[in-house]
């Protein structure tokens, strides 16, 4: 039999919780050689991310139980040595980066200790770790590595924490790198960055990559087979792009039929009339640092307006201003030709059903100690002439079963819901005031592809139900063309392009745009291949 | 840093100005000292004489603008009863509680924080159970009780301790071993609870995929992050042993400031109160400067 660098058998890991036990994963099993990429593909909850944890020694004791299955590195069971045996191959032979990278690093200490703490913990002196941890710095691509030694985590930007665990990571020479969700809180462009810091790494020393996601187009930049799990268990393993070619499983085919970005872009069409809401000149700025600097644009009745930008680009800003949860310091939002910031805060009362709001994180947008029933009907308690009160019972029911849940879930608490659950229910809340204009901000970021594709539709839906307008704000390009009329593209409180969504993503003007599109991951490993080839000839010809 | 400084030292003259107003009224509402100065036998004239030479006589407004115009020119009055500025008299006093109040937090913050730590690290375990049983009975009993079961135990039927005065270490045992309890128990708690949560922290994670020792984890990676909430309880149990641990050091006669301040309410003498008010306050100024130091020195992120 052949011998893997990394092998995992027959893993089976449950969780004893009070509402009984969970099997994370049942008979699990795939291996890493040298020199290749890995990628375990899947949503939230299919214990992707359990076989990496049970071969760092993360999982806790209870409430977890290794029920069965050996791991092997280099053809000795991890699972049968001893603590410190394990300890010693942390850090030193496999390593691990992980999602959010400010959460991840300890807050108080300097980065500098941090990178060295991994060398001399595993042997090597201080001073030598030092010099060594200067070179990492650098060879990351953190600029001034002197000066960065020294400061804190807080300190650096998303994708340089990100950069400064790989560093960390890769200090003591491992052969294997397990990355979990390396990049899904990244830019698009700081994300390709990263993806390319860690091929180039990888290529160099030749260690094996493990690597966890749900991004399809993660899996198609750098991974050389896939391993696709859903609820627990392998449902497809294979080639990277044969996976993606000719996928066997139904969850498979499922997942890719689910990534956006495929479907046909809308014609243009040509909306007469008067716009439904105008921003003329819109300047907003915390201290010296100015989020919006003079922006403009309109939304026609029923048009989707989607705005997209890294974060930094003042997109948010740009919602909050309009529904005035924050004023801008100038300029003008009418609707309907009246302008919302000049308006006393009664007359606001009387508008504020008219634009509604969808946030990120429905976990945080819905009052945890409220049933579903009265979130929703909260609408009506604060607007009385929407609803007369006999018919809220049947309204909350009808507004649930459009937006796909079951009229019986009124009673439940958010807590009791999934995160696409609890999304639908912040649309359905939006959906109780009657509104004339949507706002999603970052709506289906956190979501599930699978998920993400269900609530785009039930929005799309509802367009065309109730003639709604959305202004959608969103850093995921592929969504945004499945879904948007016209693009916004922002950069450092500007507008920088605009125009149908064809235009946009067929023949884009501006160099941020093109940008953001070569950055933007194509679920197709052949696509990426491509794109891949051509940045590389790109920067032949620059250095040529 | 400076104006921050500027700031509270401010905030806080302010509100001591007003507390000294207050104490200085208010204390002369419990009557007049002389009957307890003079013998019972003692002539209306020499009360007279006493009234005038300590100035009870003038009306109060009077008496209290001397009282200012002296404590301008740095001059806290005369202690009645030991006839000799009252300054003297609580700056004596505050270095027996300042010492008592330094041994006891010392040994207290040291043992809560390993204790407190190592509970955290196998929440529910043997040590765990152990450890939070007793602090939690600890941090529920009353030190009139505590003080009064040590002296029984420890120097009537076992004879080991002196029960009071100062004079040797042993002097000292039973006063610190009682103030000890209550604060261990409470500072145990907190940092047992904010360890654990510090230790299921995603940094923490990372320090384990490190390959960091465990006893690094808990008191390297741990530990400095556990720390902010711990020191503000460090802080006011420090200040409630500065503010005068009055029960302990009057059960102990332990000559410090909460037996003073005990005993010049008692005797009326008004001068010594309102210096011990006033050296208290400063102490506890201090000390909320050194906790938000405290703060700045372990949290990067913090910043005045």
């Amino acid at each position: 039999m052949v011998e893997h660098l990394l092998e995992v058998r027959d893993l089976s890991v449950e969780f004893h919780t009070a509402a009984g036990t969970v099997n994370a994963v049942r008979n699990v099993s795939w291996h890493l050689d040298r020199g290749e990429t890995l990628a375990i593909l899947g949503e939230s909850g299919s214990g992707k991310s359990v076989s990496a944890s049970a071969i760092m020694n993360l999982i806790d004791m209870p409430p977890g139980k290794i029920t069965s299955g050996t791991i092997l590195l280099d053809g000795r069971d991890m699972l049968k040595m001893t603590a410190e045996e394990r300890r010693l191959i942390n850090g030193a032979k496999i390593a691990m980066i992980f999602q959010d990278p400010l959460a991840h690093l300890n807050p108080v200490y300097t980065v500098g200790w941090q990178v060295t703490e991994m060398m001399t913990t595993h042997g090597q002196t201080g001073e030598g770790a030092h010099a060594r941890a200067l070179e990492l710095l650098r060879r990351v691509g953190i600029t001034d590595p002197e000066k960065a030694m020294r400061k804190y985590p807080f300190q650096f930007s998303g994708g340089q924490r990100q950069r400064l665990m790989i560093a960390m990571a890769i200090a003591c020479k491992p052969d294997i790198l397990i990355a979990d969700e390396p990049t899904t809180a990244l830019d698009v462009t700081v994300q390709a960055q990263v993806l390319e810091l860690l091929q180039e790494l990888q290529q160099e020393t030749g260690m094996g990559m493990l690597l966890i996601t749900h991004d399809l187009g993660v899996v198609a930049e750098i991974a050389d087979r896939v391993v696709v799990m859903n609820s627990g268990c392998i449902v497809e393993t294979g080639n990277a792009a044969e996976v993606y070619r000719n996928p066997q499983d139904p969850y498979t085919k499922k997942l890719i039929a689910a990534a956006p970005g495929k479907g046909a872009m809308p014609e243009e069409s040509s909306r007469l009339g008067d716009p439904l809401l105008r921003g003329v000149g819109l300047k907003k700025s915390y201290g010296a640092f100015q989020a919006l600097k003079g922006v403009d644009f309109f939304i026609m009745p029923g048009e989707t307006v989607a705005v997209v930008g890294e974060s930094g680009s003042g997109k948010s800003t740009l919602a909050r201003a309009i529904v005035r949860l924050d004023d801008p310091q100038e300029g003008q939002v009418l609707y309907r030709g009246k302008d919302l910031l000049a308006m006393t805060p009664k007359e606001m009362f009387g508008l504020r059903r008219d634009l509604q709001m969808v946030f990120q994180d429905p976990t945080q947008s819905l009052n945890p100690r409220m049933t579903v029933y009265q979130l929703i009907s909260e609408a009506w308690v604060i607007h009385p002439d929407i609803l007369p009160k006999a018919k809220w019972r049947n309204r909350v029911s009808e507004l649930l079963v459009k937006v796909g849940l079951k009229p019986d879930m009124a009673e439940r608490y958010p807590h009791q819901f999934s995160g696409g659950q609890r999304q639908r229910i912040a649309i359905a809340r939006a959906l109780a005031m009657e509104p004339k204009l949507i706002i999603c901000d970052e709506a289906v970021s956190a979501l599930d592809v699978s998920i993400q594709a269900q609530v785009i539709a039930l929005l799309e839906g509802l367009r065309r139900e109730f003639g709604l307008s959305y202004l959608f704000i969103a850093h995921d390009l592929p969504v945004v063309r499945d879904f948007a009329d016209r693009v916004i593209v922002m950069k450092a409180g500007e507008i920088v392009e605009e125009g149908p969504v064809r235009q946009i993503f067929e023949a884009p003007v501006h160099p941020y745009t093109q940008a953001l599109l070569a950055a933007s991951l194509d679920p197709d490993p052949d696509v990426q291949a491509a794109r891949r080839a051509a940045r590389r000839t790109q920067e032949g010809l620059v250095f040529a | 840093m400076k104006s921050f400084i500027g700031k509270r030292a401010i905030a806080s003259g302010v509100s001591l100005v007003v507390l000294i107003v207050i104490v200085f009224f208010l204390s002369r509402l419990t009557g007049d000292p002389t009957d307890l100065y003079l013998p019972l036998d003692a002539t209306t004239e020499m009360r007279q004489q006493f009234r005038e030479i300590n100035g009870f006589n003038d009306p109060l407004i009077v008496q209290f603008g001397r009282y200012v115009t002296d404590l301008v020119q740095g001059n806290f009055g005369q202690s009645l009863r030991q006839a000799r500025p009252a300054m003297d008299v609580v700056l004596e006093a505050f270095v027996w509680t300042f010492w008592l109040a330094v041994i006891t937090m010392a040994l207290v913050t040291v043992a809560a924080i390993i204790i407190g730590s190592l509970a955290a690290f196998r929440v529910g375990g043997v040590f765990d159970r152990i450890a939070t049983f007793f602090s939690l009975i600890g941090a529920a009993a009353p030190d009139f009780w505590l003080a009064i079961v040590a002296i029984v135990i420890f120097a009537v039927k076992l004879h080991v301790l002196p029960t009071s005065g100062t004079g040797t270490v042993w002097h000292w045992v039973l006063p610190v071993g009682v103030l000890f309890i209550r604060p261990f128990g409470l500072i145990l708690q907190v940092v047992r609870g904010s360890m654990i949560s510090v230790l299921s922290s995603a940094y923490v994670k990372t320090a384990r995929a490190k390959g960091v020792r465990s006893t690094a984890i808990i008191f390297v990676h741990g530990l400095r992050n556990a720390m902010l909430p711990v020191i503000t309880v460090i802080g006011d149990q420090s200040a409630a042993i500065l503010n005068g641990a009055v029960v302990v050091e009057t059960v102990f006669g332990f000559p410090g400031i909460g037996k003073l301040m005990i005993d010049s309410i008692l005797l009326r003498d008004f001068a010594v109160v309102l210096a011990v008010i006033m050296v208290s306050a400063l102490a506890i100024f201090i000390m909320n400067l050194l906790i938000d130091l405290a703060y700045a020195l372990l949290d990067p992120r913090i910043r005045y």
